[in-house]
């Protein structure tokens, strides 16, 4: 593809920037995911339990499982999973009920459920700030979780979010003002194996072009977060 | 998720450890665990951990008529949450009678202490007030949920501000935090509840009792004390007869103790408030200790996607063209509409056995069809009112039964068939219905 092809492309695609991620905060136009960090095991109850962070949103899980299910609830041949999500402030509402839905169908999608039949699998997530990204940062925070739980699963997952500006800028793991501001927002649920799409959820106007687009930006930035799970993991397990 | 009952044998080890003055994490009677307090980015928000009992809160405020019986004053309001990640044992619908016991608990203790000024809530006398909205969380149940909710309450409330109102006549300017600086509320004093866990018909006591310890106890004694020495609340629970002196020696007990916990929350909120003013960084990432095996950071990274565009074109290229979606939609009467046909009818059996009634009568299936037809709202009396065949029309009411026992259904079904039979029949159940008896 040559820079004739790109021309011809800048009319009706989004542009996209890099810049080398020098700044502090705020951040420029550029794609750059925000500072990470995550604390494994900080709670003695739950089984599993992380709490993981995305500049400034954060959102800690809990993992119970494989546990006692109810008889009603039960599956034959494999686990039943739960996802609960409680918001910081106020009852939980439809919005939390549709998220709950989002994160149980992926890991659903990676939990190996047949390896534990008629048990219960339940993940809690409690919203500790949110600046933009909850979703990825629940997906995320309940991945690490489940590791920490010791739940057999076939692949890790990891959340992003990308944004679309009103011109056609793209942006990775913006804030809540760049959320506010932005024409579309895409979620997207990548797996570990091969950056293959465990879910998506959108909001906003855009064409299949940025659609494709944002999908393989955030491939691109999957890689840095199981960079960051990866690294994580081995400073856990790591015996110096 | 059912609780693990406690074993009797272990039951009996900290029975017996306990009359030895012996508690098994090694506390004095009288010492409470490592109280650490962090602070989110936003204000009001805070996590407390007493031992590994851990709290979450936050604060939020909003405008509101007030209450008409107190029309310039503010409105308070707490919830504690116990989350399904602190226990096992807290589902939804189970744990009414200790979060019922635990919420009134923090409300005696914070609101009926007044010690938030409600008046200076007030903006506009009877038409506006702030209310103060403080959400607490349980994320982790080691014991002694009591105390470090009511820590959690009263220091989120003091690291709150409120935005900053101006009233100049009739004109109310609520200002944004760029605008100016939000206010703090207006605290009198921290009201904290201190426990007290009795064993052995109250021969023995403990202060800050953990979880395993919560569950041999006879009885619990909150005293909830400022560090004025001012009782604010007192609640004896669990049918243990105390003493006069024993209540005196908790409460000079709670008195030392309130004393070391206000202070520890004074100089918590002071080092943020430094944090905050010389620009350094805050917030819960910042008070993940580094040294600890099971946290990591990672620094803000740029991500390449300099070539997404390039991969973005490669797989539309790729990709089949999406199929031709067929949506005719068909008209009924201005407002309603109809795309694509219904599901293919699973009612077969249901259709024999309802032939011969429906000869006699036709009522079962006026009642089918109203359910139905709801939503057109076309009301049958309309229609049976009239003694001639109705005027077919493009629209759904034809459909209607007439509640007559007369040859009219009869008449219309088969117009109806006759009229409809190109267009997609969007209620399939009913509709082969009406095709058999014609036929018949």
């Amino acid at each position: 593809m040559g820079p004739g092809v790109m021309e011809g492309v800048m009319h009706a695609d989004p542009k996209i920037h890099t810049e080398p991620g020098t700044e502090s905060s705020p951040r420029g136009p550029g794609c750059s995911l925000r500072h990470l960090a995550c604390e494994q095991n900080l709670l003695s109850r739950p089984d599993g339990s992380a709490s993981f962070m995305q500049g400034d949103t954060s959102v800690l899980a809990g993992v119970y499982g494989p546990a006692e299910v109810k008889v009603s609830k039960e599956i034959f041949n494999k686990a039943t999973l739960e996802v609960i999500l409680r918001p910081k402030i106020g009852l939980p509402g439809v919005a939390e009920k549709s998220r709950e839905r989002l994160i149980r169908n992926t890991c659903e999608a990676v939990v190996l459920g047949v390896l534990h039949p008629r048990t219960s699998i339940t993940v809690v997530l409690q919203v500790v700030s949110d600046a933009g990204s909850l979703l990825a940062c629940c997906l995320n925070a309940a991945c690490m979780a489940l590791v920490d739980a010791g739940v057999p699963m076939q692949a890790l997952f990891c959340g992003v979010t990308c944004a679309l500006d009103s011109d056609g800028t793209l942006v990775l793991d913006p804030t809540v003002k760049q959320e506010k501001e932005a024409r579309a927002v895409l979620t997207f649920a990548l797996d570990s194996v091969d950056r293959k799409l465990l879910m998506s959820s959108t909001k906003g106007l855009y064409s299949d072009a940025e659609l494709q687009q944002c999908l393989a930006a955030a491939q691109a930035a999957s890689h840095h977060v199981f960079r960051f799970y990866r690294e994580s993991l081995q400073r856990r397990y790591s015996k110096s | 998720m059912k609780e693990t009952p406690l074993s009797n044998c272990e039951r009996r080890f900290l029975l017996r450890a306990i009359a030895e003055k012996k508690r098994l994490d090694g506390r004095q009677t009288y010492d409470y665990r490592n109280i650490k307090i962090s602070f989110g980015t936003d204000y009001g928000c805070c996590i407390v951990e007493l031992g590994k009992t851990r709290v979450l809160g936050q604060v939020s405020c909003e405008l509101v008529s007030p209450k008409l019986n107190r029309a310039t004053e503010g409105i308070l309001f707490f919830n504690l949450e116990l989350s399904q990640m602190a226990a096992p044992a807290f589902e939804p619908g189970r744990q009414s009678d200790l979060l019922v016991k635990l919420n009134r608990l923090l409300e005696r203790c914070l609101r009926n202490s007044k010690c938030i000024d409600t008046e200076s809530l007030c903006v506009v006398a009877g038409e506006k007030v702030w209310q103060i909205r403080v959400d607490l969380h349980l994320l982790n149940h080691d014991g002694n949920i009591i105390d470090a909710a009511s820590i959690a309450a009263i220091v989120a409330l003091c690291h709150f501000r409120r935005p900053d109102v101006s009233v100049q006549g009739d004109e109310v300017t609520l200002y944004t935090p760029e605008e100016r600086d939000p206010v703090p509320l207006s605290i009198h004093h921290m009201p904290i509840c201190v426990s007290f866990a009795f064993f052995q018909q109250g021969t023995y006591l403990l202060v800050d009792p953990n979880e395993r310890e919560e569950h041999v106890m006879d009885g619990l004694l909150v005293i909830a004390m400022n560090k004025h020495r001012e009782i604010c609340t007192i609640q004896s629970s669990g049918g243990i007869m105390l003493l006069k002196d024993q209540v005196l020696r908790c409460s000079k007990i709670a008195g030392v103790k309130v004393a070391e916990i206000t202070e520890l929350i004074q100089k918590a909120l002071e080092n943020d408030q430094k944090v905050r003013k010389e620009g350094g960084k805050f917030g819960f990432a910042e008070s993940i200790a580094n040294q600890r095996i099971t946290a990591f950071k990672m620094e803000k990274a740029p991500i390449d996607t300099s070539d997404v565009e390039e991969k973005a074109e490669e797989i539309i290229a790729e990709a089949e063209p999406p199929s031709e979606v067929v949506s005719k939609p068909v008209l009924w009467t201005p407002g309603t509409a109809q795309i694509g046909e219904g599901v293919e009818n699973s009612w077969g059996d249901l259709e024999d056995s309802e032939k011969e009634d429906e000869d006699e009568g036709g009522s079962d299936e006026a009642i089918i069809l109203d359910s139905i037809k709801m939503d057109t709202g076309v009301d049958i009396s309309d229609i049976g009112s009239q003694d001639a065949p109705i005027v077919l029309s493009d629209s759904e009411e034809e459909e209607m039964i007439i509640l007559e026992p007369d040859k009219n259904p009869k008449k219309i079904r088969t117009h109806t068939i006759s009229a409809k039979q190109e267009k997609a029949p969007s209620k399939k159940p009913v509709k082969k219905r009406k095709k058999k008896r014609a036929a018949n």
